[in-house]
This record gives structure tokens, sequence and C-alpha cells, in this order.
């Protein structure tokens, strides 16, 4: 088992609609446990590119790989509609901005949890539930409301359960869209204290997308700044939002009030 | 205006073909459901085209043709279906199941156990099992495709989260040859298990939904369950006023106005033949003449 | 006392006789024929005709009758004979650009070469009910025989192009009757469905999409109604063969469309053709195919009526009615199953709530 070869890689990668830039020539890798911070400001392609990432787009040139549990990396192009189907119910995770996206808003947070353990053939239903209740309180939701739905949930309760849903198969590699995006700012900050336990414990990779740097920072190893498509400039998290070289991330840097 | 000249079983060949097709591409893909071009029959959508079609489809001049509905050949709808044939295909009927090749069925599975030489039609309302966890037939061929029943496990899991069993009790879906989820057809869920390894050819059609789907003889069916909760035949606790059956499915009879109740098989030619063969239930002389038959009062 | 409705063939017998005998009514009054329908209830027969996807005016007037006036239960009898019909070829399609004219009115344009052409028509009548039922009936106006040039409303607009062109169809023409329908569907199978589908279904649908659930700000560009040609081609001879005239009704509505900074904008169509004189229903259609096109035109979708599945999967009134009026039949094997389940449950209940009660 090659621990130190890369787990995702992209090489060239380019979206373009009509005329219209989406992200280009985007290259990098990630390796397991690094958490990959993508900032810009809105319009930037950070999100074009966790969509190019995840497979949920396809790109206009370009391509990504994936090491995936058998050591052989592939092509995801390669792959077809129920192997990515099979991905992204064991190995990966994505976390959305509005949890509502995410989760089942109608059913129980139980069977949310539950639902990915029974896709991987789970037919226990103590075990199920346990498995559920083990998670819930990972994500520090009380235990009691495993049979509320998801409409009786603060926003960040949402998101934790959407995290809990997301890591209850313990995937290697999770793609978070703005995941503190629209909460309070004490929910914030321990939601982002969560997830940084959780990446640590759970030797996560992430490729976390954000126009705050402050979530960045807390969370990533590395940073890639990106400007209308393309990646302005990237590097270790700490180096680069204390020294940054470009005039646009010197910029972006400058633009957060101290605290 | 002639009288119009029917073929055999009303259906022209090239549509039965068509509908031949339709069945051996099912039965090459247990539990798949297979598109048709249903046709307009001359009873309505929902009240039996389908199996009908299929039917008529399978149908030769040697058949011979049982039709039962909620278990009975004397209901309206039995009743009205064989004499389309008796009518169209000209085919001896039969209300004793072991003298059937052919039994169309609305929402039962006889009683006595089939045989090789026997085919079971049923008539399907709704052949999508996840019809009413995801009303987009688009939605639902991707996740047959695709063996992604997530839909279905969380369906099952809160049944058991909010009311402590799993919360169907008929058109209970089963699993068919480890491989798709199928609706059995609005059949109590006490009739699931003679799908499995059964000898008999079983042929399930939609009319409406324009589906038909198979289960090859002798295959794997599987009722869904948990192992922790796993799969329950219900039936009344009682047994038959007429036969004293005691392993069949009870109808529930309303006798009076003041509660009075009574537990009669609902598989009539079952109960009339355990009756012939000499088994007597409680109430026996007691049944008004319409459900007893001769053996009640009022003879 | 009770008695057991488990029915036998004598009940259904008698119940046949008795249909047959209120069919037939008052046996004072003179029975009706299926002539007297086809000409004064004229616009039943279309319906008829157009829903139950089969011209002949004869048939539907006699499925009426039988049907005892109940236009859905004629429409279905329709069908199912339509079942037997053999099927010995496709006709070429019909040129309503060469109709001749009975009525031909556009709301987009005051007057038009071929003028408007008002024919037999409610639209001005004053809807007083008129008790004096036998009434003399007036000579209609004659008009010079002469017949006038009738272009298309829509033909004049897109010769500017004003308005997107016709789509033509590309490859073989699909059959509803002949394959399950299947999502996405293409235009022709779309149309088909449309002109098979419920007025009713139809009509509301069209209007709630003038109500803001999904608006495409439609012109009645131009409703023709009148006498086409039916051609097949015949392959002995090679070319087409005249083999009769049909009368259909004819919509085109002209819709609204928003440019793209790639495209100039222009109108867009909706399109709606039916057997008979069924304007209504002509109208209904062509919003709904419209308002259906909203994907292919990038719209955002606002309500029900651009729903591709939804209308398409619910438009057959004969569907519709098998399956609504499926449930009069038995269902008491399955509901005998429910009463079992909540039965249990009720006693679990019960006894849950006696142990927390004496817990107490």
């Amino acid at each position: 088992m090659d621990d130190d070869a890369p787990l995702l890689i992209a090489e060239g990668l380019s979206k373009s609609y009509g005329r219209r830039l989406g992200c280009r020539v985007v290259s990098f890798s990630i390796h397991e446990g690094e958490v990959l911070a993508v900032v810009g400001e809105s319009g930037s392609g950070k999100t074009t590119l966790l969509q190019l990432l995840s497979g949920r787009l396809a790109p206009s040139a370009g391509r990504v790989r994936y090491r995936m549990r058998d050591d052989v990396t592939r092509d995801l192009a390669s792959l077809g509609e129920a192997e990515r189907r099979f991905l992204f119910r064991t190995d990966w995770g994505y976390v959305h901005q509005d949890p509502a996206l995410g989760l089942r808003m109608a059913v129980s947070a139980g069977a949310n949890v539950g639902e990915r353990l029974m896709a991987v053939g789970w037919r226990h239903y103590g075990s199920i539930r346990r498995g559920a209740l083990t998670w819930l309180e990972r994500v520090e939701i009380d235990a009691g409301r495993i049979d509320d739905t998801p409409h009786t949930y603060s926003g960040g309760m949402r998101q934790r359960l959407q995290i809990a849903r997301n890591l209850v198969t313990e995937p290697r590699l999770v793609f978070m869209d703005e995941p503190t995006g629209g909460l309070d700012v004490s929910v914030q900050a321990r939601l982002l204290d969560l997830l940084r336990n959780l990446v640590t414990r759970f030797r996560l990779a992430a490729v976390v997308v954000t126009h705050d740097l402050a979530v960045a920072r807390l969370l990533s190893h590395r940073i890639m700044v990106m400007k209308s498509g393309e990646v302005v400039e990237a590097g270790l998290t700490d180096q680069v939002l204390d020294d940054p070289r470009e005039a646009y991330t010197q910029l972006l840097v400058s633009s957060i009030l101290p605290p | 205006m002639t009288r119009a000249a029917y073929n055999f079983a009303y259906l022209d060949e090239q549509t039965k073909r068509m509908v031949r097709r339709a069945i051996l591409k099912a039965i090459a893909i247990p539990g798949y459901q297979v598109p048709f071009a249903s046709r307009e029959m001359p009873m309505p959508y929902g009240w039996g085209t389908g199996g009908v079609q299929v039917t008529a489809s399978i149908l030769g001049p040697d058949d011979v043709l049982k039709v039962i509905d909620q278990g009975s050949d004397d209901t309206t709808n039995a009743v009205s279906i064989r004499k389309f044939f008796a009518k169209t295909a000209g085919v001896r009927t039969t209300t004793h199941t072991a003298d059937a090749s052919v039994i169309q069925t609305r929402h039962r599975i006889p009683e006595q156990p089939l045989t090789e030489a026997q085919i079971l039609v049923y008539q399907v309302p709704v052949p999508e099992p996840l019809r009413f966890l995801e009303p987009r037939e688009a939605e639902t061929r991707k996740l047959h495709a695709l063996a992604d029943y997530g839909l279905m496990h969380v369906k099952l899991y809160e049944d058991i989260a909010r009311h402590g069993h799993i919360a169907t009790s008929y058109a209970y879906p089963v699993k068919v040859d480890g491989r798709y989820v199928t609706d059995p057809s609005p059949t109590p869920k006490f009739d699931n298990p003679k799908m499995d390894d059964c000898p008999a050819l079983q042929l399930f059609g939609a009319g409406r939904e324009k589906r038909i789907y198979a289960i090859p003889p002798h295959t794997n069916v599987v009722s869904l369950d948990f192992e922790d909760h796993p799969f329950e035949r219900y039936r009344h606790d009682a047994e038959c006023v007429l036969c004293a059956a005691a392993d069949t499915y009870l109808d529930e009879v309303i006798t009076d106005d003041r509660g009075g109740r009574m537990f009669v098989c609902s598989d009539s030619d079952h109960c009339a033949a355990r009756r012939a063969a000499g088994h007597h239930g409680a109430s026996l002389s007691d049944a008004p003449t319409a459900i007893g038959g001769e053996g009640g009062r009022g003879r | 006392m009770y008695v057991a409705v488990k029915g036998g063939e004598r009940a259904i017998d008698n119940a046949h006789r008795l249909l047959a005998h209120a069919r037939r009514g008052d046996p004072a009054v003179p029975e009706i024929s299926a002539k007297q329908i086809s000409q004064q209830l004229a616009l039943g027969v279309d319906r008829v005709m157009a829903e139950g996807s089969l011209y002949d005016r004869e048939l539907a007037a006699l499925a009426i009758k039988q049907a005892r006036g109940d236009l859905i239960e004629a429409i279905f009898l329709l069908r199912a004979y339509r079942t037997t019909l053999p099927r010995f070829g496709a006709s070429e399609p019909v040129d309503t650009g060469r109709m001749a004219i009975r009525r031909r009115i556009s709301a987009a344009f005051k007057d038009l070469p071929g003028g408007q052409v008002l024919g037999p028509t409610f639209d001005y009548t004053h809807r007083l009910l008129e008790l004096a039922e036998f009434t003399a009936v007036e000579e209609p106006v004659q008009t010079p025989a002469e017949t006038m040039p009738t272009p298309r409303v829509t033909d004049l607009l897109g010769a500017d192009g004003l308005i997107e062109p016709s789509p033509q169809s590309i490859g073989d023409v699909g059959d509803l009757t002949r394959e399950p329908l299947s999502f996405p569907v293409e235009r022709d199978v779309r149309l088909q469905n449309l002109a098979r589908g419920d007025e009713g279904f139809l009509l509301a649908l069209g209007y709630s999409t003038q109500r803001g659930f999904g608006r495409s700000h439609p012109f009645a560009g131009e409703i023709r109604l009148g006498e086409v040609e039916l051609e097949i081609v015949a392959e002995e001879i090679g070319c087409a063969v005249p083999v009769g005239h049909l009368i259909v009704t004819e919509c085109q509505m002209i819709n609204q469309f928003k440019g793209s900074a790639q495209e100039a904008p222009g109108f867009t169509r909706g399109y709606g053709l039916t057997f008979g004189h069924c304007e209504r229903k002509a109208m209904a259609m062509a919003l709904v195919d419209r308002a259906l096109r909203a994907r292919e035109l990038g719209e955002e979708l606002k309500g029900p009526t651009q729903d591709e599945e939804f209308v398409l999967s619910h438009s057959d009134n004969v569907q519709a009615a098998g399956f609504v009026e499926h449930l009069k039949l038995p269902h008491y094997v399955d509901f005998q199953s429910e009463l079992g389940l909540v039965r249990r449950m009720r006693q679990e209940f019960a006894a849950a709530t006696a142990a927390r009660e004496a817990a107490e």
C-alpha cells in the first residue's frame, strides 16, 4: 500500500462554456490526510473546479485521476456512472453549502446517516441505528434527535448532519463547497473546530472551496488562489497568507479586517 | 354494420408477437420491467388490461384458463375476464387451480402449490416499486439500472424508526434473482414466500403503465427486510369457518351491524376442495349461500 | 342481514340488462339515432373522434349513443375499437396551408390575406338559454364561391424571420400507439400525446400558464377550421393518392421568447391540431405544447404545465378514468392486510400506554 502516492491528481483541467471560461489549465495533486483550500471571490472558477474534481462536470480539456481503494489510479472519465455513484457512496464525500441539497429533508436523521451503510450492504437495523448514533455523537448532535427530520434542525445542525452522512462510510476524500457559508459566526467557529478535529482524527483528504480566508487558514495545509478561472498563486497556507507574492493575493489578504 | 370478427383471444397476431417478445425479454432479465406498447382493450385501464394482454398472447387452443380476483373465481372482475376469453378464444375455463394451465390473478396467489406446467399471470396496477418514493419514471429507470436502491432502504429504516414495523402489508417489495427490486403486485405479503423458487412461470402485466416483467421458474425471490426485523407473513389468526383451514389467507366478512364477523378462506377453490374432502369449519351450516355454497343455509 | 357482494355471472347479466333499459329511457319518447347525434350534436362527435384517435363520424356517434352521452366512455369505446383495426400504412402529412377554409381568424392582425372568416361559432352569441326549443332556422348568407389564397400567419411572419421556423421532423416519426412513452420525448410524440389528451385537463393546464404558472405570453396567431385532403403514397403507382377528406382544427399560437446574447429575439410557436371542430382543445393544446418546450428554450420552470412527465403521463383520459375508477374493484384482500397491521399497531400502542401508566 503506497501511502505516499497522491490520492487525487488534476492535470491541465479546463472548462469553458462557449466563449466564457470556467477555469483554465489547473493542475495539482492531493495526498491522504491533506487539506487543500481553493479560495477566490465569486466568479473565480473555484466552484467549477470542485465540480470537475468530483466528476460532476466533464472537463473541456485535461483529466482527473484518483487512486481507488485497490491502489490503482484511474481516470475519472473512464469510470461508468455506476462506479462513480459507488465511489460517492463509499470513498468520497461531498458537503454542499446548503445542507438541504446534501440531505433527505423529509426523512429522519438516523435514516440520513444510515443510508450509506445500507447502500454498502448493512442489513441489521440495530447496527445501522447504532452506527448513526455514533456519528451523531461525533458531530455533536444530541442522540435524542435521531428520529427527527432535518426540517426541525437549525442551520448549523443540518450542516453537521450532512457531514455525518458523508463520513459514516469513512471516505478518504471529501469535497466541501463553502461548508460554513450562511451560518452565524459563532456557529461557524464551532463547525470549523469540528471539521478540523474530524479531518485530523480520520485522516481525511479534503478540497475545501471557500471565499473566507479564515476558513482556509484554520482547515487547510495548502492553498490555491483563483481569479477569473486561473490559479494565481499556490503553496502552503500559512506561507501564502502570511507572505503573499501576487498582487491579487495581497489584495485578498489585506481586505480582511484585523481582529 | 357487421359484427367485428375477432382473432383468437382478441389481439391480432402482430400484437401478440410484440407482447411475447417483451415476455421473452422479461424472462431473460428476471424482475426487470420491460416497456411494451399496450393496446386499448375492451375493459378499462386499471381493470386488468395488462394481465389480459399477457394471457391473450400466451393462450393456445388447448390451454385451460382460470381467472381469479381477490382469490375468488366468482368476483365480478374475474367473471368478466373469464367470459371475455371464453368468447374470444373459446378455451376451456375452470375454477380448479390444479386443472388450469394458465391462471390470471388479481391480488392473490392460489394456496395450492403450482407446477412446472402452469403459468401465473398477475394483474399489476403500478409496476414500479419505487414509484411512491420517486414519481419520475426517468429517475427510477436510472436507479434500477445502477442498482441504487437507497430510497427503498431509507423507507424501510424509517418505517421501523417510526412504527416499529415495516409498514407495508401488501405489494411488499422483493429482490428477484439478487438483482432487481420488484413489486409483486398488490398481493398480501402473506403470499410473498410462494414466489420464491416457484415451479411455475410468473408473468406480470401492467397495461396502463405499459410494462411487463417476469420471474422464471425456480428463481430466488427474497422479501426486503432487516436481519433483526425479518419479514413476517401476516394472516388473521383464526380458522376458516367453512373448511377449518388454519394456514390460508382469510377474508373478513361482516355479518351484521352489531360487530359480527366471520373469517373465510380468500381462495374459494381451495376452500371448496377442502370442504369436498370432508373438512368442516365451525359455522359451515350458518354461512349464507353466497359464501358457503350448497353447504350453507338457504339451499 | 348480510348478503355477500361476491357477484356472480347472473348479477352481471342483470346489471347489463338494467343498463340497456336505462340507456333507452322512457319508451314513449322517440329513440335517438346515431345520425341525429352526428348531425345535431356534432361537436360532441368531434371531441370523441379527436380523443378517440379515430376519424369516423358514424362510429363516434354510435359510441356516444351507446355511452348514454358520457363522452369519456364513448372515447373509450372508440379507442377499444381502434385496437381491432389493422393498420395498412401511414398517410402523407396533411397540408393545412391548402385547407378549404370554413372558419379562419387571427387575433394577431386586424386584417390579412384571406380575411377574417368567422364561420359557424359561438364566440359572438349571447349565452342566453333558449327556452323555445324548436325554432325555425334561417338560411345562411351566401358568399361568392371564389376561394381566396389564405396563407398561414406563421408563414407570413416566418418570411421575415420574426418567428422561429416550424420544426421539421428528422428521421422516423414516433408512434405513441406502438411504442410506450419514454422520457424525455421529442416533439412528434409530445404532439401525438396532446392531440389525444383530455380537453379538460389541457384546458386547465393551458389556463394555468396564462395565470402565471409558467407564462409564455401567447397570441392566437391563427385558428383555422376546414377540410384537408388525406393522401397516401401508393407504392405500386409511386406517387401520392388522395383517399378522402378530413375536417381538422388547427391553432398556431405565437409566443414571446427572450432572445439571448447570441440570438436576435424572435417569436416562438405553440401548435395544436385536432380532428373535427375542437377549437378550445386546439388552443389549449398549443398553449401546453409551448409550455412543455420550456427546457428546450432554456426557460425557468415555474409550473406543472412545463413538467413533461407530469403532463404527458396524465393527459390520457382513458387511462386516467380506468385507474381512478378501478378503485371500485374489490380491494378487500389488500385492505385486510392493512387492517391487520393497523390493529396490531393499535394493540401495541395501547399496551405501551398501559405499561407507561402502570409505571407512573
